[in-house]
This record gives structure tokens, C-alpha cells and sequence, in this order.
């Protein structure tokens, strides 16, 4: 741990990392081996073979799924031991999130159960509370489920209109309203209900089981994807809760919907990762078995496009993945080290990175839909067959830009904690945004006068978060107060604040691999590193040239134009060339290896 | 009882297989190592033993013999629920080394059920079995599908061309297995991997033995010959073909 730089939330746009300063897969240690290997054959043993029977939902299927998870004590990972659970790094927790995406409606019953059906309860419990829920939400006799959304309150949820009133013997609560899409609803045990206590005007959060009197279930919802995943709308009519099932105080419910979205959303970013290597590999398979024209339809530089994409793009979002997660495990040893108890050492930890969750979450999911979109489109009419699991992909997928904060809302939030920032340390964040603007004309540093590779990239980086910066300055600077409506822009700088974010990862994973791997092992990774960092800084320059065109107009439209230029400029490079060595190198294993 | 499972350090079976120094040594860069197959499911049989007769079974060790590089592969034998292992300090070349070894600790220590997969998954040798009963002049059974307690017994069944053959033995004995001895290997659990590193890991040098096999070299298989496609009228070519190319009629 010596020497080692934790950096802080959305700190990676003002501070240069080195490649020691990050954590990457490659360096899971043995044990998060095992828990890796041990996540993978239960989905080949208990998940894959019912996928049909899943999606259909047989009753009790999922619910004993959930069951047999408890027993192997997956669903434990994060719960502290005194609790019945394992008190793992978040890392590992991560680690399981990943690799049991992998198990399509499944994926999503886990990640409810062990996110935000368990963790409100861990995080806001009083003791009692944890003693009695958490050892059977931990074992799998109880799941869990949250209830937030309702008709009329989904982005905006602190809106809710579920009603919390103190009975006449102050003994407990009467809970009256509705909720909606609610996973794992049909089956779940124990409910997190948020609700506003009289006339509050923002949100109280309460434990609710299931068998209270005065609660009833909708049927499932019919859905496009993840068919298998239990949702319903609950109804609360004169639903009696006692008092002590208040979690958190009053009112601070809405507090602990966000602070457990943030979680959802880092968790969100693992899960996709398990999904994204499947279809990968499913894509590989099937393009190496299909002939057209007396050719693999995987000799064809169409097809070696698309497969070298995926891995590139499912690459970035696993670096940027576990980059951010080891930060939160390292913050929260910080925070414990500091004298933080534990609790609010997680807490603190993970509203830290909230714009990094934020991040993650668009990052992955948008990944997964790119992957899942190529891999149908790589499979032909046999990608639109029901029969093929790529089809099933596909559908599973789409539901990972909706929940946990659609992702307008979570680019919203990347830009917002970014300005937050801003507006704390304004000397810094704001000052590098200006002196760029100023230098624009005089700027005369170029990627050539260096010739090492890595500083080469390293240079690109930096140039890449200036962008960022000059424009997140000048746009707040021409909309000032008004910024918040202008959500085009907010969007954009959002979506160069990813592509930095990403770039910067893969970069800093492929420099630390060069010492890792064998130098013939190595080249490929050099190439997802070339092809990435083109991909990065043109998407980049597309999403500042956008907001540019939003705000600036005549000298400074010219001015920001060029700067963005060569802010955004790189070298030559075949990337044709390279994204086939990178498919050739997924054709050879005919499975996602890298 | 006390069981011994041998365990070998395989190559996970995707593995794609390379060689250096003239097809000489096989290439293990980038491998991922895994318990072979037939040892995983042997091991998954003991723990039902184990669990299904309560007290009878008083201790599961496994025993790999291997640099210290096949370590994570025996804790992963300890995290599905081996109570102790050992390993055998030593890289093995052959068959007859491994089973010489085998037999040391066999000797040093009295185990009742000993049980080793019918292959590995590797170099499919299929013969430390039985050179291990040889040298320890303990009867084996080979190609044991079933295994259960049956009193003071241990009752054993065997696939056999057209039929099953039910055996009774008293121990000590070696049992080489087959794959059906257990339905699924078990997957560790958490608190499996967790305890794993908390399990006895006793490292033994090797007895120095004679080498007695010499690695030539290896070949990969021929790449598969493109299909050929006769009409179903044209038996004539067909038979044609079947005599003069293919050469098998
Ligand atoms: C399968 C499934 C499972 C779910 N599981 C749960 C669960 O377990 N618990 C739970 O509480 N909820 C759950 N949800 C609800 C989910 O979190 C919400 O659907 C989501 O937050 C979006 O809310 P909404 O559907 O009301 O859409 P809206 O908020 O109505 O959004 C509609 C559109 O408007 C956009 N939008 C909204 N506000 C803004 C804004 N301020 N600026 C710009 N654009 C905006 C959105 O991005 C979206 O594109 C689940 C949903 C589904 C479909």
C-alpha cells in the first residue's frame, strides 16, 4: 500500500495517475480467483441449464436460485461476519456482480437482493434491525427488495406520495400508497418501503415484511428482457409497520436512496461486464463456425471490426471498473484507519465517487448495448432467433440504461458533482479550464516531442482532461445560473468526462500489463491501447464540438474550435490494422481471454 | 477411515496447447491450471462419504505432487472441503514417479481408501493407479463408478461391456476412478474459500527416484480434413472413396 495514490472523487480530471497508482484485474489475488471461478461454474451448474424455465417463470425456480446462492454464501460477500456474511473488500463483491452477469434474469434477482435489498438495512440499521434481517438476507431464507419507484415518482423520486402516519398509540406506522416495478417483489421476503411521514417533504425509509397486514402484490409485469426477473407493483393500504422498522431517522430516507444508488450504480457496472463477455464470446463462436462465400464469416474485416470493438470496448468499461472499486476499498481503510466506524466509512467512501459511479454506469451499460447489438448482428437472422442466446442477450440488456437512475439522469449527476467540485476548489478546477482558454493561441506543445509510448499517451490523457476542463469552464462561464437547464451541454461535458475517465483507465492497465505480460502477450494490448485512445479522443471532440455549437459563438466559437483541436489531436495510427489483430486474437481463443 | 485423494495440476481443458524446444516442453505460459477433472469429482465422492455417514470417515487429505506453483490449485482441493493436503515438492516427468512418490507417503502414513482418477487430463497416462497398488502391493479396483460404505466394507461398482460388476472390498485399497464416482465436482463456497488457507499444507521433499522416460517430442493432431460431400445417388463413389481414400473398407 505504500506510496500508493488514492485519488479522490472525480479528482482523475485535475491529477495525473501512474500505472502503479491503479488496481487491475490482473491482480486479484487468490482467493478472488477462487470466489471468480466458484461464480462461473454455479451459473454453468445451477443457472445456464434453465434459462427457458427461468425466463418463463417457473414458480419457485428463481426464489430457490436466490435459496442456493445463500447456501454457497454468495449472497454474503459483503455482509460483515458478525452478521452471518463474509465482510469481503468491495472489490471481491465486485468481482461476484461481474461474473454472475453472466446469468441474465438471475443476474438481476442477485443484484437486488444483495444491492439494494440487503445494503439499506446494513448501512442505516440499528442494531436490532441488523440482528434480526441481515444473518436471513445474508443465508438466502429471506429476500430482499426496495421499494422506491411509484407511478408518478421514478427519475424524480423523491416525489413519492406513499404516506407514513403514526397511529393514535404510537406503536406504529399506517402506511398507505403504491409502488411500482419492484424486483424481486413477487417472492421478496423483506421490503425497504421509502414513504413520507406526514407531511414531510422528503422521504423516511422503513422495513417492511412481507406477511405485515394491509400489503398486496400485482401480477408480474410482462417485459421486453429479463423476463425471468420477478417484478411487480406493491400496494400499501393501511399497511401496519411498527415503529422500530424505521430505518435511518425521519427523513432521511431520500439520503439513503442515494447513497445505496451509488453502490447500485458502481454494482450495475460490474454486472454488465459478466453479460458482455458472454455475447462476446458467443459472437466469436458463431463467427467462427458461419461460412458465407466459402469463407468464416470471421475472415472478414466487417466481422473483425465488430468483434474487435467488443473486446475494446468491453476492456475499458472492466479497467475503469475496477480502477474506481479499489479506490473505494482503499478510502474506506482510509476512513476506518481515521477512526471512522466502519459504517460511515462506507458511506463516506462511496458518496465520494459519486460522479465516478455515475460514470461506470453509463459507461458499462452503453458498452453491454453496443455488444449485444453487434453480437445479434453477428449471428445474421440467427441473432434474431429466439434459439440463439444472443437473442436473449440482447432483450437482458436493455434494461441496464433504465434502473438504478436512467442514464440521462446519471450523466446529469456526473456533470453536477463535477461543477460541485468545481465550485469548491474553484481556483483549481475552473483556473485550468482558463489558463487553457488562454493559451489556446500560444500553445505549442505536441505529442512529438515525445517518443516513449507511454508518454506519448500520457500526454494524450492530459491533453484529453484539459479539454474537459476548458470546456466545462467556458460553457459555465456562458450559461452561468442557467446551466442546470441547459442539459444538452450538461450532456456533453458528461459524455467527454467518461471518455477521459476511460481513456485514462485502459492506459494506465496497459502500461502496468507491459511488466506483466510477455512481450508477445503484450502487442494486442498495445492495440486495444492505440485503437481506444483514437476512439476516446474522437468521441470526445465530437461531444465538446457539440457543446461548443451550444454556447459560443464567433472569436471564442473559433477560438474553443481550435483548442479543441489540438486538445483532441493524435497521431497516426493503422487502427484497422489493429482492431484485427485484437479480433484475431478473440478468433484464435474462440472465447473472450484478454 | 481415513481417505488420501490424489490430486493432479492440469491445464484448464480450453487451454490452447503450445510447445517450446522443439516440440520438446510444453509451453505453460498464460495456462490456467485447474484439479483434473477425474481427481475433482474422486474428491467430491469422499465429501459425500464424509457428510453421508457421519463418523465413519474421519479425515479427507489430498496430495498433489508439484512445484510450489501448484498451490492455489491444492487450496482450491482444501476449499471444497479436503481437511488437510500435502504436496510433494518435486516438477514430475512421469507416471512412474508420481506413483513412487505417491507410495512414500502412502507407507508413512495408513490411509484406508485411496483414491486416484482412471486419467488426467493432461498427458492421459492412465497408469499411476495402477503402478501405485504395485508398488504398495494394496489391491486396486479400476474404473470405479460408484463407491459407498457397506459395513466394514467399501462397495464398488464398475462399468463393464454390457453390464455393471459389484465389487466388496476390505482396506486398504486404491480406488481409480471413473467419471461417474460423483454427479457434479463440487463448487467451493465462500466459507470453503475462506477456511482455505486456514487448512494444514504440509510441503515433503521428494525421495529421489530413477528417470526412466526420455520426451522425444510432441506432434499436435492433424488438423481435421475438409468434409466431403457425395450425392446420395452416386453410391459407386462413395464406396470409391471409402476404399482408396479413406481406406477404411
Ligand atoms: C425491470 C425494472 C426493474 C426495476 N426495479 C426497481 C426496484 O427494484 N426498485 C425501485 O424502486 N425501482 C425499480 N425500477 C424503477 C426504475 O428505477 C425507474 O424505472 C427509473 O428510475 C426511471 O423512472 P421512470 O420509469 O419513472 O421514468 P421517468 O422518470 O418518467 O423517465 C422517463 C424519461 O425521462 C427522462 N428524464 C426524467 N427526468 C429527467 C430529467 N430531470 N432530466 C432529463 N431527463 C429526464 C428519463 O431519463 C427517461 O428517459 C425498475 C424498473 C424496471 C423497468
Amino acid at each position: 500500500m505504500e506510496n500508493i495514490k488514492v485519488l479522490k472523487g472525480g479528482e482523475f480530471l485535475i491529477t495525473e495517475s501512474s500505472a502503479k497508482d491503479v488496481f487491475i484485474p490482473e491482480e486479484f489475488n487468490e482467493e478472488q480467483k477462487m470466489i471468480l471461478g466458484m461464480c462461473q461454474d454455479f451459473l454453468k451448474q445451477e443457472v445456464h441449464p434453465y434459462l427457458e424455465r427461468i425466463d418463463s417463470m417457473e414458480p419457485g425456480l428463481m426464489r430457490s436460485l436466490v435459496a442456493k446462492s445463500g447456501e454457497m454464501g454468495l449472497l454474503g460477500i459483503s455482509v460483515p461476519e458478525e452478521y452471518g456474511g463474509f465482510g469481503q473488500p468491495f472489490v471481491t463483491s465486485m468481482i461476484a456482480s461481474d461474473e454472475l452477469g453472466a446469468g441474465y434474469s438471475y443476474a438481476v434477482a442477485f443484484s437486488a437482493h444483495t444491492g439494494i435489498g440487503t445494503l439499506p438495512i446494513l448501512y442505516y440499521g440499528t442494531e436490532e434491525q441488523k440482528q434480526k434481517y441481515l444473518p436471513k438476507l445474508a443465508s438466502g431464507e429471506w429476500v430482499g427488495s426496495y421499494c422506491l419507484t411509484e407511478p408518478n415518482a421514478g427519475s424524480d423520486a423523491n416525489s413519492g406520495r406513499t404516506k407514513a402516519v403514526l397511529s393514535e398509540d404510537g406503536k406504529n406506522y399506517i402506511l398507505n400508497g403504491q409502488k411500482m416495478w419492484i424486483t424481486n417483489g413477487g417472492f421478496a421476503d423483506v421490503l425497504t418501503v421509502f414513504a413520507k411521514i406526514d407531511n414531510d417533504k422528503i422521504l423516511s425509509a422503513f422495513i417492511v415484511d412481507r406477511n405485515y397486514p394491509g400489503i398486496t402484490f400485482n401480477p408480474e409485469e410482462k417485459k421486453l428482457g429479463i423476463k425471468g426477473s420477478s417484478t411487480v407493483q406493491i400496494f400499501f393500504n393501511d399497511c401496519v409497520v411498527p415503529v422500530e422498522n424505521l430505518l435511518g431517522k425521519r427523513g432521511e430516507g431520500f439520503r439513503i436512496a442515494l447513497n445505496i444508488l451509488h453502490i447500485g450504480r458502481i454494482k450495475l457496472g460490474a454486472n454488465v461486464l459478466g453479460a458482455s463477455r458472454t455475447a462476446i464470446s458467443e459472437s466469436v463462436k458463431y463467427a467462427n463456425e458461419r461460412k458465407q462465400f466459402g469463407n468464416f464469416i470471421s475472415n472478414f474485416g466487417a466481422i473483425k471490426y465488430k468483434l474487435g470493438e467488443q473486446v475494446i470496448r468491453m476492456f475499458a468499461a472492466e479497467t475503469a471498473l475496477y480502477r474506481t472499486s479499489k479506490y473505494v476499498d482503499d478510502t474506506i481503510s482510509f476512513n476506518i484507519a481515521n477512526g471512522m466506524d466502519r459504517v460511515k466509512a462506507y458511506m463516506d467512501a462511496l458518496g465520494e465517487y459519486a460522479m465516478e459511479a455515475a460514470i461506470l454506469k453509463v459507461l458499462g451499460s452503453e458498452a453491454l448495448d453496443y455488444i449485444v447489438d453487434e453480437a445479434v448482428q453477428i449471428h445474421g437472422g440467427m441473432g434474431y432467433s429466439a434459439e440463439m442466446a444472443v437473442e436473449r442477450g440482447y432483450r437482458d440488456s436493455r434494461i441496464n440504461r433504465i434502473f438504478e437512475g436512467t442514464n440521462e439522469i446519471n450523466r446529469l449527476v456526473a456533470t453536477d458533482t463535477l461543477l460541485k467540485h468545481a465550485k469548491k476548489c474553484d481556483s483549481v478546477v475552473f483556473g485550468i479550464g482558463k489558463s487553457v482558454f488562454e493559451q489556446i493561441d500560444s500553445n505549442n506543445e505536441s505529442s512529438t516531442s515525445y517518443s516513449d509510448y507511454f508518454e506519448k499517451k500520457h500526454f494524450y490523457i492530459r491533453q484529453l482532461k484539459k479539454a474537459v476542463l476548458l470546456i466545462l469552464n467556458r460553457a459555465y462561464d456562458a450559461v452561468g445560473k442557467q446551466f442546470n437547464i441547459e442539459q444538452e451541454i450538461m450532456m456533453s461535458i458528461s459524455d467527454m468526462s467518461i471518455q477521459a475517465y476511460a481513456a485514462e483507465s485502459v492506459v494506465l492497465r496497459v502500461e502496468k500489463l507491459k511488466s506483466i505480460k510477455s512481450e508477445a502477450d503484450f502487442s494486442v494490448y498495445a492495440d486495444i491501447c492505440d485503437v481506444h485512445t483514437y476512439e476516446t479522443s474522437n468521441k470526445l471532440f465530437k461531444a465538446g464540438m457539440d457543446a461548443i455549437n451550444s454556447f459560443a459563438q464567433n472569436d471564442e466559437y473559433i477560438k474553443l474550435k481550435k483548442g479543441l483541436q489540438q486538445l483532441t489531436s493524435i497521431e497516426p495510427v493503422n487502427i484497422k490494422e489493429a482492431r484485427r489483430r485484437i479480433a484475431n486474437k478473440l478468433i484464435e481463443d474462440n472465447v473472450y481471454k484478454f | 477411515m481415513k481417505i488420501l485423494v490424489c490430486i493432479s495440476n492440469v491445464p484448464d481443458t480450453t487451454t490452447k496447447i503450445k510447445f517450446l524446444n522443439n516440440n520438446t516442453t510444453f509451453d505453460s505460459a498464460g495456462v490456467q491450471w485447474i484439479i483434473n477433472p477425474w481427481d475433482e469429482l474422486a474428491l467430491t465422492r469422499a465429501i459425500e462419504l464424509k457428510e453421508a455417514h457421519a463418523g465413519a470417515i474421519e479425515n479427507i487429505t489430498v496430495v498433489n505432487i508439484g512445484p510450489p506453483t501448484t498451490e492455489p490449485t491444492i487450496r482450491k482441493a482444501l476449499a471444497i472441503g479436503a481437511d488437510n493436503a500435502i504436496r510433494i515438492n518435486l516438477d514430475p516427468k512421469d507416471a512412474y514417479s508420481v506413483a513412487l512418490q505417491l507410495s512414500e507417503i502412502i507407507k508413512k502414513d495408513s490411509f484406508d481408501i485411496i483414491l486416484c482418477g482412471i486419467e488426467s487430463s493432461d498427458y492421459n497416462g492412465t497408469s499411476v493407479g495402477g503402478m501405485l497398488s504395485e508398488l504398495l502391493d494394496y489391491p486396486s479396483v479400476s474404473a470405479v463408478s460408484f463407491i459407498d460404505i457397506d459395513g466394514d466394507q467399501l462397495k464398488l461398482k464398475r462399468e463393464i461391456d454390457g453390464g455393471q460388476e459389484i465389487i466388496g472390498i476390505s482396506t486398504p485399497f486404491i480406488g481409480i476412478v471413473q467419471k461417474g464416482i460423483a454427479k457434479d465436482a463440487r463448487i467451493p463456497n465462500m466459507r470453503g474459500i475462506m477456511m482455505a488457507k486456514t487448512k494444514p499444507l504440509q510441503v515433503v521433499e521428494p525421495v529421489s527416484t530413477d528417470l526412466y522416460t526420455d520426451f522425444v517430442s510432441f506432434d499436435y493432431p492433424k488438423a481435421k480434413a475438409a468434409c466431403k460431400k457425395v450425392d446420395p445417388e452416386n453410391v459407386k463413389e462413395l464406396v470409391n472413396l471409402l476404399h482408396n481414400e479413406a481406406k477404411v473398407i
